[in-house]
Order: C-alpha cells, then sequence, then structure tokens
C-alpha cells in the first residue's frame, strides 16, 4: 500500500451531501478488472456532459463547466473537502480507487460511510471527519481564497491551514500506522496465522455443520 | 450485567483475537464472490504468491453483468454481447477453475443473485459470519447472522486469512411492532424506516430488526429488510432467530445434514438478543400506520406514503438538506406540492436482491393477474433472482400471468437495478422499481427511479403512474369482469 505520512495539497470543496460511490464512479466503468486506470471516469456524470464508456478516451468529451473539479483554480486539487455520509451506497472499492488514481490522497468530511471508510484507507487516502461547524468554516475559505492548501500531518495528527491555524484530528491506532509505513494488513494478520488455525479447530469442534467436508 | 444483543453474540463467537491497537481478527464462515469485486482480489493473491485459507467456504456466481434475454443466455457467456462484460464473467470462471472454488456459471439452473443464491441454497445460516464483496451482503442477517459487505482489498484479506479485521459496532434496535395494513409489505417497513432514521442513521451500527410485525414476515421479506440495512447507512441488519428460520433452512441442499441438524438448531435458538440485553439506540415503528412507500428523490431516505405529495425544499431541514432535496428534484424533473400519484412512469423493474425471490413475485403477479400494462410504458420487466425461483414461478404459472399482462419474463441476474448489464434506463425516464437505489444515474444515464413494493410496481405498470394498491386492490374486486373482457 502506498505509504502516507505529510501531504500538502490544493483544496477543492465539493458542496454536496451524501455523495454515493455510484456518483464517485459509475458502474460501467466497475467492468474492468484491473486496479488502476479509474482517475480520468472519476465523478464522471458530474464531470462530463456526455454519457461516458469504458476504454474511451476522454480528452475530446464535453466538460461540465459548473462542475467544481473542471474549474481552472482547482487544477491539481489533492485535498478533497466534502459534506456529510461521503461515500454511502455500494461497496466498490474502485470509488477509492478512483479518487486516488485521479490524485486526491486526503478527503475532509463530517461524516463517511462505513464500508467506504475503510476500503479508502486500504488504499492510502487518509480520510478525515472534523464537526460540521469545521467543515463549514473550511468549505468558506477554500472558496474564498484561491490558492487554498493545507498541510496534512499525520503522525502529530494535525492540519495547518494557510493562516497558521492548526486543526487536530483523530485517526484510530491501526489505521495509522498502516497508512505511516505502508503495511499490507494480509501479511500483518498472517502473523497470527497460529492463532487463526487454533481458532478453526475450536469453532470445527464446537460446530462441525459449518465445515462442508466434515459434514 | 447487561445480557447481550444477537450481534454481541454473534461477534464473540467469531473472535480469534483482540489486538492492542483496539482491532479484532473476526473468523468468517462464508464468503460469496461475484464477477464484479474479485478479479483484482484473485490477482492480489497471484502476485504474492498466496493461496485461499479455506476453499469450502467460498461460494461463488456470476450476475452483475449476466444478460436476461432468453436468446443471450442461450449461447452462455458468448451471449454477453460486450466484451469488457464478457471478460469480468469470464474471469470469475477461470479464478474459481484455478483456485478451486464452488462457482454456479451462467446457465447452471441454480445461478442467480448472490443474495438470492446463498439463502436459497442453505449455503446462508444462522450464527455465521457471511461477506462478499458487495453492500447489500447484509440481506443475509435475516438469518441471525453477521452479515456484511465488504471491499476487494478485504476479499483478498479474507481469501488469504479466513479473517477480518474489525471493529466493534454499536447496536441498534429497530423495533416494528403492530400489524401491516393490507397490501403493505416488508419493503414499505424498510423504506419507512430509511425516511425516519435517514441513509446515514445507521453508520457505525448493526441494526436488529424486531417486534412482532417483523416476527410476522417471511424469510422472503426479513431478506428485504436486512438487504436495505446499508440504505440506512449500517453495514449490518439481523433478525432474531425463531421457527420461521429453521423451517426455511430445513432439507435445504447445503443446510446441516441429517446427522448434524439436530445440534445445529439447538445452537442456532440460542442467537436472540437477551431480554435484558443493551442497545445503544432504540428506534420504534407503528406497523399500522406505514403506508405503501415511494421515493421521489435520489436518496432512499427521500421517500414517501403514496398518500402523498413531493416535497418543499424550504421546509426541508438545515441548507445542505434543503440543496440536496432540491437538486433532487430538478433531477428528477418533479415538482414540490406534486401528488405522488401523479407522477408518470416509463418502466417498470421487478427484481434485484431486494425483491426477485418467489415472494415477491407472486406479490406482483396478484395485482398483474388478468389486467393489462398500461400502453404508456415502454416496458416492463420481471427478472426472477435466481434459476431456482424463476423454475419455481413457472411452476405456479406466474410466468404466464406476467406475459399476458404484458410484462417480460427474464432470464435471472441483478439487471437494471445497476444496469451494468444491457437492461438500462434512458435520460429522462421515470422508473418503478423494486431495486433498493434511487441514486443518480443507478440504472442507466439520467435515469429516475422511484423505489417501491413488487405489488406497488406491478400497480404502477398497469395504471401508467403512481396508484395505491391498497385501492387499486378493491377497485380490481369490483371491476374484475370488465378487466378480463379488455384483456
Amino acid at each position: 500500500m502506498r505509504q502516507f505520512d505529510r501531504h500538502q495539497g490544493l483544496v477543492a470543496p465539493m458542496d454536496r451531501a451524501n455523495v454515493d460511490t455510484d456518483l464517485i464512479i459509475p458502474k460501467q466503468f466497475l467492468k474492468s478488472i484491473k486496479r488502476t486506470g479509474f482517475g480520468p471516469n472519476l465523478f464522471d456524470e458530474l464531470r462530463y456532459l456526455d454519457e461516458g464508456y469504458p476504454g474511451q478516451d476522454v480528452a475530446n468529451r464535453p466538460l461540465n463547466p459548473d462542475f467544481v473539479l473542471n474549474q481552472s483554480r482547482y487544477q491539481g486539487a489533492s485535498v478533497l473537502l466534502a459534506r456529510r455520509n461521503f461515500g454511502c451506497g455500494s461497496s466498490r472499492e474502485h470509488a477509492p480507487w478512483a479518487l486516488e488514481d485521479f490524485g486526491f490522497r486526503v478527503i475532509i468530511a463530517p461524516s463517511f460511510a462505513d464500508i467506504f471508510f475503510n476500503n479508502a484507507f486500504k488504499n492510502g487516502l487518509l480520510l478525515i471527519t472534523f464537526d460540521e461547524a469545521t467543515v463549514d468554516r473550511l468549505f468558506q475559505e477554500a472558496e474564498a481564497e484561491e490558492g487554498y492548501r493545507l498541510d496534512v500531518d499525520l503522525e502529530s495528527q494535525q492540519i495547518i491551514t494557510p493562516h497558521g491555524e492548526t486543526l487536530t484530528f483523530e485517526v484510530d491506532s491501526f489505521r495509522k500506522q498502516c497508512l505511516l509505513e505502508g503495511l499490507d494488513d494480509i501479511g500483518l494478520t498472517l502473523k497470527d496465522a497460529d492463532a487463526i488455525a487454533d481458532f478453526e479447530q475450536r469453532h470445527r469442534q464446537a460446530r462441525p455443520w459449518l465445515f462442508r467436508q466434515a459434514g | 450485567m447487561a445480557g447481550q444483543t444477537l450481534y454481541d453474540k454473534l461477534w464473540s463467537r467469531h473472535l480469534v483475537k483482540e489486538r492492542d491497537d483496539g482491532t479484532a481478527l473476526i473468523y468468517i464462515d462464508r464468503h460469496l464472490l461475484h464477477e464484479v469485486t474479485s478479479p483484482q482480489a484473485f490477482e492480489g493473491l497471484r502476485l504474492a504468491g498466496r493461496k485461499p485459507w479455506r476453499l469450502d467456504t467460498n461460494l461463488a456466481t456470476p450476475d452483475h453483468n449476466v444478460p436476461t434475454t432468453l436468446k443471450e443466455r442461450a449461447e452462455g457467456n458468448a451471449g454477453i454481447v460486450d466484451s469488457v462484460s464478457r471478460i469480468q464473467v469470464e474471469t470469475l470462471d477461470d479464478n474459481c477453475t484455478s483456485f478451486g472454488i464452488e462457482e454456479f456459471r451462467i446457465n447452471d439452473a441454480r445461478q442467480g443473485i448472490v443474495h438470492v443464491v446463498g439463502p436459497e441454497q442453505g449455503a446462508t445460516q444462522p450464527g455465521m459470519t457471511v461477506v462478499c464483496g458487495d453492500s447489500h451482503t447484509a440481506t443475509h442477517g435475516a438469518f441471525g447472522a453477521l452479515a456484511h459487505g465488504i471491499g476487494t482489498s478485504e476479499v483478498e484479506h479474507v481469501l488469504a486469512t479466513q479473517c477480518l479485521i474489525q471493529q466493534k459496532m454499536k447496536n441498534m434496535q429497530v423495533r416494528v411492532e403492530g400489524e401491516l395494513g393490507l397490501g403493505v409489505t416488508a419493503k414499505d417497513i424498510v423504506l419507512a424506516v430509511i425516511g425516519k432514521i435517514g441513509t446515514a442513521g445507521g453508520t457505525g451500527y448493526a441494526i436488529e430488526f424486531a417486534g412482532s410485525a417483523i416476527r410476522e414476515l417471511s424469510m422472503e421479506g426479513r431478506m428485504t429488510i436486512c438487504n436495505m440495512a446499508i440504505e440506512a447507512g449500517a453495514r449490518v441488519g439481523l433478525v432474531a432467530v425463531d421457527e420461521t428460520t429453521v423451517e426455511y433452512l430445513r432439507r435445504r441442499p447445503f443446510a446441516p445434514s441429517e446427522e448434524y441438524w439436530d445440534a445445529a438448531v439447538a445452537d442456532w435458538r440460542e442467537l436472540v438478543s437477551d431480554g435484558d440485553a443493551d442497545f445503544d439506540k432504540v428506534v420504534e415503528l407503528d406497523a399500522a400506520a406505514i403506508e405503501p412507500q415511494v421515493t421521489w428523490g435520489t436518496s432512499p431516505e427521500m421517500v414517501a406514503g403514496v398518500g402523498a405529495q413531493v416535497p418543499d425544499p424550504a421546509a426541508a431541514g438545515d441548507e445542505t438538506v434543503q440543496k440536496g432535496v432540491s437538486r433532487a428534484l430538478e433531477y428528477m424533473g418533479l415538482y414540490s406540492g406534486q401528488q405522488i400519484t401523479d407522477i408518470r412512469l416509463d418502466k417498470v423493474f421487478i427484481g434485484s436482491c431486494t425483491n426477485s425471490r418467489i415472494e415477491d413475485l407472486r406479490e406482483a403477479a396478484k395485482v398483474a393477474k388478468g389486467r393489462k400494462v398500461a400502453d404508456t410504458i415502454q416496458l416492463a420487466m420481471v427478472v426472477p433472482g435466481s434459476g431456482l425461483v424463476k423454475r419455481q414461478a413457472e411452476e405456479e404459472g406466474l410466468d404466464k400471468i406476467f406475459l399476458e399482462a404484458g410484462f417480460e419474463w427474464r432470464e435471472p441476474g441483478c439487471s437494471m437495478c445497476l444496469a451494468m448489464n444491457a437492461d438500462k434506463l434512458g435520460a429522462g425516464e421515470h422508473c418503478a422499481s423494486t431495486s433498493n437505489r434511487n441514486f443518480e444515474g443507478r440504472q442507466g444515464f439520467g435515469g429516475r427511479t422511484h423505489l417501491v413494493s413488487p405489488a406497488m410496481a406491478a400497480a404502477a405498470a398497469i395504471a401508467g403512474h403512481f396508484v395505491d394498491v391498497r385501492d387499486f386492490g378493491a377497485e380490481r374486486a369490483a371491476n374484475d369482469d370488465s378487466q378480463v373482457q379488455e384483456a
């Protein structure tokens, strides 16, 4: 997994609640059997005026000028500022793949949907939750000031705004460690292979019908 | 000490190890796979030189990309016209073959939507942990199983380790007491719950659905409810085990053998919340007050009773919510104050992991019998959840009822719930759909989805617009003869 320690980046504010994973990456792009290449189709139905399809060259597609990520001042944004319940809906990991492939490293919102939250961290994205009032204030600043950048430091769990203000955020220690070290959590779990095998044996004895060969 | 909730019991039964960082390793009993969220996981295993930990827990079937038209299905994978879709299904076949995983392939009679297939085979059992790379895995919680959707990285993690790294959720109980009105179904209950608590109301919780109205439901109805727990933000929906659960599972192919049956049933009967269990949150609904529900917006929480009007954004809560409602009305082409029953429809879809089981088809057929789909409806389709559901429906003559009424009778798959195959809405088209998500573009670019029960969808197909299925039934009794003559 891609490592994350500190990131400074341009902020793009997406002022919309309940952004679902269908909106983040529409279903036709889920037909790919790869993990990469989803960036050009991130927010496809909001970004372009026509209907997209897999494998298409997006260079000549008509852009929606109203969509935040199409505005010149947000080109190169890597910090996404979002509203409540970001990432709701389908469990498709293609959503964080698309956000990461597009260039986002950090997403800030008042709340995230559970499955998306989990998937995002497994792909090197840092998701940060602040209360609504703080997120509102960040929206106001990012919209008012062109070139608004945030400096995000995972180790100290702090964000520094262009005004020098410091905001402290929460992140659970397991996810933090995985991000800081870029850990493969399967490798980590397999360190407990003996504990898993022991559990499995007890489980089989207690409930043999759960093991098909045994039944 | 307070007693345990059903969720607490399921959690502790599968706890392999609690770690210092606050996470836990949870053992997984059943892993269901489909073609969309598994290829990258198998590829990951291959790249790391890893093998599946335990083969017999896995069961796979293609569902999202499969065509539902008879002509294409007759050709098997070769009948999938879109080559990108075809490659995805073939990749599942190849991966299952090379890793040794049991799969019901495209034209196996047991193929179907993975969340219909698991329970139907008895592969979903009380007390299991069940996961799948699909958010609607919550469905299986209807059996008193701890079931939830996972991402592709976790699919790979389960294949490699038979475990997931988890943090314990909070407990919520949704109690629905009393008797449902005639024509009001499980779908209406769950839409009403989502309308009440919102699409993020269950975030961080496992929701146990309880109360007399839930106890009265069949397994099909309970699955419909748990299926949409994720639409309320909860990864997990649960219903306690009772006689209905046990009877459903008896003699299913993957159910415990004769040798273990009695022990298994005794074990399953413990899977109820203790009387003195503490829930972090309790939500109560009066079943008798629930009307047939129709969504008018682009989130499942944007829902109202069929007798209501499309709401006014200005009366819809804080600024963020108001903006959301305004945008939804614009996308849906509706105006505030419009009667729900004045919404005219272009297409009707009866199917999906929410509502494609035999009971759902029976309910829709009851309404469709002896009637005709309105001329203004371009397409009304019924897509059974599995090959076995289709076969049973045909044995009961339901296919003939639908065909005579002007519905198309299709082959099993996810179909127009998410439109990954050829079944989709055109831009601007309104669809009465028994599926689970009304997000923008979900059923096709620019498509406008209204979520309803199977009976409401069938009634809308006949009328050409939404109608209260309760009135429709009464009207039908009076006009039965004339309807048949028209036919």
